[in-house]
């Protein structure tokens, strides 16, 4: 009982710290307290980048399947929940409006929305997991990654959703094709995030990976990332586990999906490869099978690029030269990343999952062939 | 019957192109058992490299002379920074995991686009053009140019070059050794490091070839031009079975073809022209899931 | 080169001009987010910008939410302006650029069929050949096909090809020059003798540099022309010259250069840069003498100019006629 209202306490609390950041986050501030807007859009662009990373990391950090195509299915959570915005909820909302006030019918409509752009997600997770996990590792992420160059060129050629110019919720109306809504005095997608609904979604995401990664299901997870075969031959169904967990980290992209297209309206070129590539790296940034990691893995991925335009000199126009860079070293010096597999402060909270030394999560050798051992041995004798 | 014509060559052209770069991702796959993600811009540098020679040397008008120089220059220039990556970014990783060393490809990848982008600017560049383009004619509407006969010859020599050096050298033997199992070959004595340096910088050098030819074809060059077909040359290498050279050239060319095909004739059954490069994953993902060691690859038995 | 003059001659009722850029890589995404960033922390008063329309569409709800006047030099998409009133241009728009090139291929050419290849990527490219097809078919003429590219396409000849079967007599491409380069030297390479017709995207020093002698013989639309014998455009031509290294001014170096002078004239007019004044003063702009011809918004924040035909010859854009609107 104890625990339940301690539980219960500790979310109330962490909401009313989430509205309290958002007063401060908005227009008018919090006693006087602002933010910069500039700012406020980076804090945001971090928290829908965590909410990318932690989910990313379930599939790749503790699963250990490599997928490199993530942002396929935040673009199929953008694009379905602002259809549903834009065709379906607008009435809804009119209606809602009217019983329960402006405030939370968009509450109301907006969650709404988020969830079907996460059910969207999550069915294409499924439809891109069943064929593609069976398949070994480089295989599997190249098909990954063609799932989703796929989804992104059928969006730019829908021509409902915008095509290759982006979708601004243009409907044809009784004066021809209009983007602003009257009625509603905004825009057709009308900016529901802000940053109260990312910091939620951020905490959710991370509190509902942290407890699937420390029950049983995550230890068989671990256990297929580990040793695949000799999971399977232990009894776990790994392709069960392996597809679940695939449609939980889809599910979770869809609704960083949404949030952002009710923020930035969907565009086609936000959701390349490359920007695929840029969650793999905060994810091995931070350790793969690390959430704080992948947390921190975000900040940087978002925050360092604005740091470093205020450098001096052209520095800024490097940035990317100096993660690839930076992506590369780590590689070779430290595979496990910033945290490896641990987590950061949680010793005192739970028990900590802590890794024996030399097996993190990527960059220990798989096993070092019998060959290779016999090789060294002789090479040896000789000296 | 004449535009059909006309498109297979088209298709056949670009096919080529792809066949050119495929050969590379499919020989280090075959000894490394690493997808080298950053051999599409190894393409890019190539056809980089061939235009700082040729404007370096004040060639602007055709000569042949000229295209010969640019050709070898740049193969050279590319099979050096195929051999510097290798040396500097995928050994250190070699012990490490398979995910570990496909990061560090990514890495490297992300590292030379940037970097060209950051030096060179992401604008396009006109290639000067070292071949006098005259169209031939074949028959009704179909023609031909000079560029692409260029592509045909030069990559069909550069594929029987490659075939020759495998099976009817001491290094080409050594290489199909490493392929088969680089620890037996370890113990029979092969230098293993210096047969996989030199895979790449053959493979580098084939891509450079390829990058310059498509520079005298389509004579934009920019510092992004080798992620999708690069991407698109690795569907071509799985296609036709990673490992396996012949099967490099066959996926190439089938892609470019089904590439144009869609293009050309897609518009009657609804497919828009600019789904071209969805057709190059769509045919990955059926490959995938059917067949997936390609058409004329072998299935390995995973053994515990 | 505008803010400059401004200033050596005195600057705006007694203050000097200080121009901050930025640069958005071609990227709506970042155009937003760059503008952003000029407004809240480097407080523009006023900005001039983008140059394309995609850009310009992303990036002006910011501009119209916090109420700082935005002057694009060369968005022609009509959506552009509709944003808002706080968002202007010194350029005609698509719908009338569409028709001019429609009404030249008909009447100046006599072309009867037109084949159509556009840049699905661009709201520029997709807004134009939806204007062209209308004033083209309204005078008598038939679209044989329409195919598309995606911009950074480096391979036309399955489209040529397909557009060379309908034996069209004009192929309209309104793409941006960095493709139409390669597209010019592919259609040659096909044997496709109609001439290309284009807008104002084709328009760049670089365009030669892409697509060389392929690119005789056909046709753009455009702001202006850097051959105009008038003193005032010539005078022009040689102070840009003489700033930046011999380069000629291109349509929107010339447009830059107009909105410029035009924000600038609209602060003189105002007083100051208090927004609403501002405003006010930039949409009352009348019978301004700008480089690329009298300047004068209209109630929609466009600008109603002619257009000239350019044919393109020898590396250069020669001037062939005036269409009016």
């Amino acid at each position: 009982m104890l625990s339940f209202i301690k539980r219960v306490l500790v979310t109330l609390a962490i909401l009313a710290v989430l509205y309290a950041l958002n007063l401060v986050m908005s227009k008018q501030g919090l006693f006087g307290f602002g933010v910069p807007l500039y700012q406020v859009d980076l804090w945001k662009m971090a928290g829908i980048n965590i909410i990318l990373a932690v989910s990313l990391n379930l599939i790749n950090g503790f699963t250990g399947q490599f997928s490199i195509g993530h942002i396929g299915f935040m673009a199929i959570g953008a694009y379905s929940s602002t259809f549903a915005t834009v065709y379906y909820t607008q009435g809804l909302e009119r209606w809602l409006t009217g019983v329960v006030g402006a405030d939370v019918a968009a509450a109301i409509v907006f969650t709404f929305v988020i969830l079907v752009g996460a059910l969207a997600a999550a069915i294409a997770g499924l439809v891109v997991g069943i064929p593609s996990l069976r398949l070994r590792g480089d295989y599997l992420a190249i098909a990954t990654l063609g799932f989703a160059e796929i989804i992104r060129i059928i969006i730019v050629n829908t021509n409902r959703v915008g095509g290759a110019t982006g979708f601004r919720g243009c409907v044809d109306s009784a004066n021809g094709v209009t983007c602003i809504d009257e009625s509603m005095g905004r825009l057709t997608i009308p900016a529901y995030t802000n940053f109260f609904w990312i910091g939620l979604f951020a905490v959710i995401t991370i509190v509902v990976i942290y407890n699937i990664v420390n029950s049983d299901a995550g230890r068989a997870l671990i256990s297929i990332r580990e040793d695949e075969l000799a999971a399977q031959a232990m009894g776990v169904n790994t392709t069960r586990y392996k597809v679940t967990s695939f449609v939980i980290s889809s599910a979770f992209a869809g609704v960083a999906g949404a949030l952002y297209g009710h923020w930035r309206l969907p565009h086609p070129g936000d959701f390349t490869f490359g920007r695929s590539f840029e969650i793999i790296i905060m994810i091995v940034l931070g350790g793969m099978g690390s959430i704080t990691g992948s947390v921190l893995g975000a900040l940087v991925v978002t925050f360092l690029p604005e740091l470093l335009r205020q450098l001096p000199g052209g520095v800024y126009n490097y940035r990317l030269v100096i993660y690839a860079l930076l992506l590369i070293i780590i590689m070779i010096t430290r595979p496990q990343g910033m945290l490896g597999g641990r987590e950061f402060g949680l010793s005192w909270l739970k028990r900590s999952r802590r890794l024996p030394e030399g097996t993190a999560a990527v960059g220990a050798s798989k096993g070092v062939p019998v060959a290779e051992a016999t090789v060294r041995a002789e090479k040896d004798v000789e000296n | 019957m004449d535009t059909f014509v006309q498109q297979l060559i088209n298709g056949l052209n670009i096919g080529a192109i792809y066949a050119l770069i495929a050969l590379g991702y499919t020989m280090v796959y075959g000894i490394l058992r690493l997808i080298n993600f950053a051999h599409g811009d190894i393409y890019m540098v190539g056809a980089f490299a061939g235009y700082f020679i040729a404007v370096k040397a004040g060639m602007a008008g055709p000569s042949w002379g000229g295209l010969v120089v640019v050709l070898f220059g740049s193969m050279a220039v590319a099979a050096l920074v195929g051999m510097a990556i290798e040396r500097f970014a995928y050994r250190p990783v070699r012990k490490y995991s398979r995910m570990t060393t496909l990061i560090t490809a990514i890495g490297v990848s992300l590292l030379l686009e940037n970097l060209f982008v950051a030096v060179f600017g992401g604008q396009g560049r006109g290639f000067p053009q070292l071949l006098q383009d005259n169209a031939y004619h074949l028959f009704g509407n179909a023609a031909i140019s000079k560029s692409q006969i260029l592509i045909f010859v030069v990559s069909i020599a550069l594929m029987v070059l490659l075939q020759w050096i495998i099976f009817r050298t001491k290094v080409g033997t050594a290489m199909r050794a490493v392929s088969f199992n680089l620890n037996s070959a370890k113990l029979m004595g092969i230098n293993t490091n210096a047969i996989i340096t030199f895979t790449f910088a053959l493979g580098s050098a084939l891509a450079a070839a390829g990058g310059v030819l498509t520079a005298q074809y389509s004579p934009t060059i920019d510092p992004l031009m080798g992620i999708t077909t690069g991407l698109k040359a690795f569907v071509a290498a799985v296609l036709g079975g990673i490992g396996n050279i012949p099967g490099a050239v066959l996926g190439g060319l089938l892609i470019g073809v089904a590439e144009t095909m869609v293009v050309g004739y897609g518009g009657s059954i609804g497919i828009a022209s600019t789904y071209r490069d969805a057709v190059a994953f769509a045919i990955l993902i059926l490959v995938l899931l059917l067949r997936p060691s390609g058409i004329l690859g072998t299935t390995v038995q995973e053994k515990v | 080169m505008a803010a400059d003059e401004i200033n050596a001659a005195g600057g705006i009722n007694g203050r000097q001009v200080q121009l901050i850029h930025e640069d958005d890589q071609g990227e709506p995404g970042k155009a937003a987010t760059v503008v952003a960033k000029l407004i809240n922390q480097d407080q523009v008063r006023a900005l001039i910008g983008e140059v394309a329309s995609s850009n310009s569409i992303a990036a002006a709800p910011n501009a119209q939410e916090a109420k700082v006047p935005m002057i694009s030099p060369s968005s022609t998409n009509p959506k552009v302006t509709q944003i808002g009133d706080y968002i202007f241009r010194v350029c005609f728009i698509d719908p009338f650029q569409g028709e001019v090139m429609a009404k030249f291929a008909f009447n100046s050419l006599k072309a009867k069929k037109a084949a159509i290849l556009f840049d699905s990527n661009s709201d520029y490219s997709k807004g134009l050949i939806q204007f062209f097809k209308a004033a083209f078919t309204k005078l008598g003429g038939t679209i044989v096909i329409e195919k598309a590219y995606a911009q950074r396409d480096r391979d036309f000849t399955g489209q040529l090809t397909a557009i060379r079967d309908t034996t069209p007599d004009v192929i309209y491409v309104p793409g941006y020059y960095q493709e139409v380069g390669v597209i010019a030297k592919q259609t040659k390479q096909l044997g496709i003798k109609a001439p290309l017709l284009g807008g104002d995207g084709w328009d760049s020093p670089q365009l030669w540099d892409l697509g060389g002698d392929a690119l005789n013989g056909n046709y753009i639309s455009n702001h202006y022309s850097v051959d105009d014998p008038t003193p005032v455009i010539q005078d022009f031509v040689k102070r840009y010259k003489a700033k930046y290294n011999g380069i000629a001014p291109d349509a929107i170096a010339a447009l830059g250069y107009d909105a410029t002078m035009v924000m600038a004239d609209a602060i003189k007019r105002a007083g100051g840069t208090e927004c609403v004044a501002l405003r006010d003063a930039i949409a009352q702009t009348a019978n301004y003498k700008g480089i690329t011809g009298v300047i004068t918004l209209n109630s929609e924040r466009n600008a109603v100019k002619p257009a000239v035909v350019l044919e393109l010859k020898d590396k250069k854009f020669v001037y062939r006629e005036t269409i009016n609107p």
